[in-house]
C-alpha cells in the first residue's frame, strides 16, 4: 500500500439569501433592538417568526412585538466553543421563550458556568454593538433578575431601510484524500509517468483511474503506463480569460487520448497557433521544472492520426 | 392490487474511524458486489437503483455520480439519488416496485465523515436564516434535547449511560461495528451528553436488494417482507417542537402498521442515548422487545448509511430466522426531526 496522500481542502461560500416579508421585518427589528413575533390563526405567537404556520401551513403576517426578556426552556453547556459560534468563551446553548411568545428561540447564553444555568431561569437579550439585520444582532442572552408580564403588542413591521437579504458566510475545512487508484496515479505523475488502470472485464484502460470501471462496475487494479504521446480527439478554443490563470487568450483546450489509454483526458494544447489545432493532431506533454503534472501538450511533428484510430474515444 | 415487496439481501462495510486510503467508490463497491453475490443478480438484472449520500460530508462535489462507477451503469440504468439517508432511498425504491415498473431494486448509501468536521458540517442542514449562522453543532442540539428529557423526568444521566453500555456490549457480536464492548462513558462533550452518549464518527457503506412477490422468493429463502413503511417530518423550528416526544415517529409507525401486533425486534436509529428513550416511548416498545441487537448507531454511525443499516439489520435477522416481525427506524435532521418506520415480517416457519 503506497503512502496515503492528503491535502487540505477548504470549501467556503458567502451565501446570499433573500428574505420573505416576515423574516425581513424580524431581522430588521433586531437591528433596531425590537423583537417581533408572528401570530398564528389559533392565536399563538411564534418567535422567531416564520412565514407559514408550521402546523396549519396558513400564510401568517400578523406581527407583534414581544419583550427582550424571557425564560430558558432547555439548555446545554458548551465548554469548548467552535468556530462561528456566538461566543468564544464557554457558554450555554439555550432555547429561550421570550415574554409574550409561545415558542422558543435558539441562541447562546453567557453565564459563568453550568452551575449558574437552569431550565426556567430568567434571561435577557444582550445586543451586539454593530447590528446589520441578522440573527447575530443578538450577541447572546445573559442572566436577568427581573420578572414582568408582557402582552405582545401589534406591530406594523415597518422600518426605515428594511433588510431584504442576508449574507451568511460558511466555511468548512476538510482533509482530502483521493483514494487508492488516484493516489497511485498522482504518485506516478511525480516521476513524470502517466499510469492508468485496466478493467479486468472489458480490458479498457482508464486514465486517470478512479478505482472502478464505470461500464462494468468492478474494481480496476492492473496498472498500465500510457503515453507519453497522444492524439487530440476533440478541442475547443477558449476566448475568456480565467480568473487567477496566467494564460493568454485565445488558447486551445483539448481532449487527448494518450497512446494505450481508452479514455481521453483533458489538457491545454500549446506550441502551435490556436487556429491550427485539429482533431488527430499528435501531441506530447511538456513538463516545467517542479510541476506535478504536464503544463501543456505540444505537437510532436508526427503525421496526424487516422480518424478510425481514435473515433471510439470521442 | 398491492404488491408484496421484501428485503432479500443486505451487506455493510466494516465501519471505521477513517477510510482515508479509499475513495468513496472504492469503499462502496465491495458491498454492492456482496448483495449481488447473495442474490446472484447482475447489474443488468436489477430494475431500479437508488442511492443516498451527501457531498457535504467529504466535501466532494457530485460524489454520488462517481459512486455510480461502482454500479456499472452501462447500458444506461434506471437510477435515482436522494440527498438523505439510504433509508429514504429504500422508500423511493419501494414505491417504484409498488408501481410495477420494476421487480428488483438495488439500494445503497455511504458516508465518509472522516475528511471533515462532522459536527460543523451538519449545521449546514439547519434553517439558514435564524439557526445556521450560529453554528450550533449536532452534539449541542442533541444535548438540548437530552436536557429537556431530563427536566421532564423521562431519564437521567445513569439511565443514559446504561443505554450506551448496553449498545456497545451488544455490538461486541457485530464484527462491522466501530465501537464494541466496554467503552468508557467519558467526559461531557456538551453537557449533559458525555462522549459515551454520542455516536462514533466514522466511514462506511451499506447496500440492500429489494424484490417483489415471487421474485423475492426465488432470491431469498426467507424474504423480509415490508408490511408497511412510512415517513413523517416535524417543523424545522426547534423551539416550536416538544423535544421530549417524537410525534412524527409515532405517526409513521401507525401508518406502517407497527401497532397492529407486537414486534420481537426493533432496530432504532438513535445516534444519541437520549434519543433511544424518546423513540421507545413513541413506539411503545417494552422490555420484551429486543432493541438494537446490532448495537445501533451508538456502535457505528456512518452518516447517510446508518438508517439504511437499521432496515438491513432487521431484515437480516428475519433472513436468519432470528426474528419474525421486526421494526426498523431511521431518522434525519436535528433532534429526530424526520423519521421513517418500516415493519418487516418473515413467512411462518
Amino acid at each position: 500500500m503506497p503512502e496515503v496522500l492528503k491535502a487540505p481542502l477548504v470549501v467556503e461560500f458567502p451565501f446570499t439569501r433573500s428574505l420573505g416579508p416576515v423574516q425581513s421585518a424580524f431581522l430588521t427589528g433586531l437591528r433596531e433592538r425590537v423583537v417581533l413575533g408572528v401570530r398564528t390563526t389559533d392565536d399563538r405567537v411564534l418567535v422567531p417568526p416564520v412565514e407559514y404556520d408550521p402546523v396549519t401551513a396558513d400564510e401568517i403576517r400578523d406581527l407583534v412585538e414581544v419583550a427582550p426578556t424571557g425564560t430558558v426552556t432547555t439548555w446545554a453547556w458548551n465548554h469548548a466553543p467552535r468556530r462561528g459560534q456566538p461566543l468564544s468563551t464557554p457558554f450555554a446553548w439555550a432555547l429561550v421563550r421570550l415574554d409574550g411568545a409561545d415558542t422558543a428561540l435558539l441562541h447562546a447564553l453567557d453565564a459563568p458556568g453550568p452551575d449558574a444555568v437552569h431550565t426556567g431561569m430568567r434571561v435577557r437579550i444582550r445586543w451586539a454593538g454593530e447590528r446589520t439585520g441578522a440573527i447575530t444582532d443578538i450577541a447572546c442572552f445573559e442572566p436577568y433578575d427581573g420578572r414582568h408580564q408582557h402582552e405582545p403588542t401589534p406591530h406594523t413591521g415597518e422600518f426605515a431601510d428594511l433588510a431584504t437579504g442576508i449574507v451568511a458566510p460558511a466555511r468548512l475545512d476538510y482533509t482530502y484524500s483521493p483514494g487508492r487508484a488516484q493516489s497511485a496515479y498522482i504518485a506516478a505523475l511525480s516521476g513524470r509517468r502517466t499510469v492508468g488502470e485496466r478493467c479486468p472485464s472489458c480490458r479498457k484502460v482508464y486514465v486517470p483511474p478512479r478505482g472502478a470501471c464505470p461500464t462494468c462496475g468492478v474494481a480496476t487494479a492492473e496498472q498500465v503506463e500510457v503515453g507519453p504521446g497522444g492524439t487530440v480527439t476533440t478541442f475547443c478554443i477558449v476566448n475568456i480569460k480565467a480568473k487567477n490563470l496566467d494564460i493568454e487568450v485565445p488558447y486551445v483546450y483539448g481532449h487527448i487520448a494518450l497512446d494505450g489509454a481508452d479514455l481521453a483526458l483533458h489538457g491545454r494544447i500549446g506550441g502551435i497557433p490556436y487556429d491550427q489545432v485539429r482533431m488527430g493532431l499528435r501531441v506530447e506533454p511538456v513538463w516545467t521544472e517542479g510541476a506535478r503534472y504536464p503544463d501543456h501538450y505540444r505537437p510532436t511533428g508526427e503525421p496526424d492520426a487516422d480518424y478510425d484510430t481514435y473515433k471510439e474515444l470521442l | 392490487m398491492t404488491r408484496e415487496i421484501a428485503v432479500v439481501a443486505f451487506a455493510q462495510t466494516d465501519h471505521l474511524r477513517t477510510s482515508e486510503e479509499l475513495s468513496e467508490v472504492e469503499m462502496l463497491m465491495p458491498v454492492l458486489h456482496e448483495v449481488r453475490a447473495q442474490t446472484g443478480l447482475k447489474t443488468a438484472d436489477i430494475g431500479f437503483t437508488c442511492s443516498g449520500s451527501s457531498d457535504y460530508l467529504a466535501g466532494r462535489a457530485f460524489s454520488f455520480t462517481l459512486a455510480l462507477d461502482g454500479v456499472g451503469a452501462w447500458p444506461p440504468i434506471s437510477e435515482s439519488h436522494v440527498e438523505m439517508d439510504g433509508a429514504w432511498a429504500l422508500y423511493e425504491a419501494w414505491t417504484k416496485l409498488l408501481t410495477g415498473d420494476a421487480d428488483t431494486a438495488l439500494v445503497y448509501s455511504y458516508g465518509k465523515s472522516s475528511p471533515g468536521p462532522l459536527r460543523d458540517v451538519l449545521t449546514r442542514q439547519l434553517d439558514p436564516y435564524y439557526v445556521a449562522p450560529l453554528w450550533p453543532d449536532s452534539v449541542a442540539l442533541a444535548a438540548l434535547q437530552a436536557q429537556a428529557l431530563i427536566d421532564a423526568g423521562d431519564t437521567d444521566e445513569p439511565a443514559l449511560a446504561s443505554v450506551a453500555a448496553r449498545s456497545r456490549a451488544d455490538a461486541a457480536a457485530n464484527c462491522h461495528a466501530q465501537l464494541r464492548g466496554s467503552v468508557p462513558q467519558g467526559e461531557y462533550l456538551v453537557r449533559p451528553l458525555r462522549t459515551g452518549d454520542c455516536p462514533p464518527v466514522g466511514d462506511g457503506a451499506a447496500a440492500v436488494i429489494l424484490a417483489a412477490g415471487d421474485r423475492a422468493r426465488e432470491l431469498c429463502s426467507r424474504p423480509a417482507w415490508i408490511r408497511g413503511i412510512d415517513h413523517r417530518i416535524e417543523a424545522h423550528g426547534l423551539g416550536v417542537r416538544d423535544l421530549t416526544d417524537s410525534p412524527s415517529t409515532r405517526l409513521a409507525a401507525e401508518q406502517a402498521g407497527a401497532f397492529e401486533r407486537p414486534v420481537d425486534t426493533a432496530e432504532l436509529h438513535a445516534p444519541f442515548t437520549s434519543q433511544e428513550t424518546i423513540l421507545r416511548k413513541a413506539l411503545r416498545l417494552d422490555d420484551t422487545v429486543c432493541v438494537n441487537p446490532s448495537g445501533g448507531a451508538l456502535a457505528a454511525n456512518p452518516v447517510m448509511a446508518a438508517g439504511l443499516i437499521r432496515i438491513g439489520e432487521a431484515a437480516a435477522r428475519i433472513h436468519r430466522g432470528e426474528s419474525d416481525r421486526a421494526l426498523a427506524h431511521a431518522t434525519s435532521g436535528p433532534c429526530l426531526q424526520q423519521n421513517l418506520v418500516a415493519v418487516l415480517e418473515g413467512d411462518p416457519r
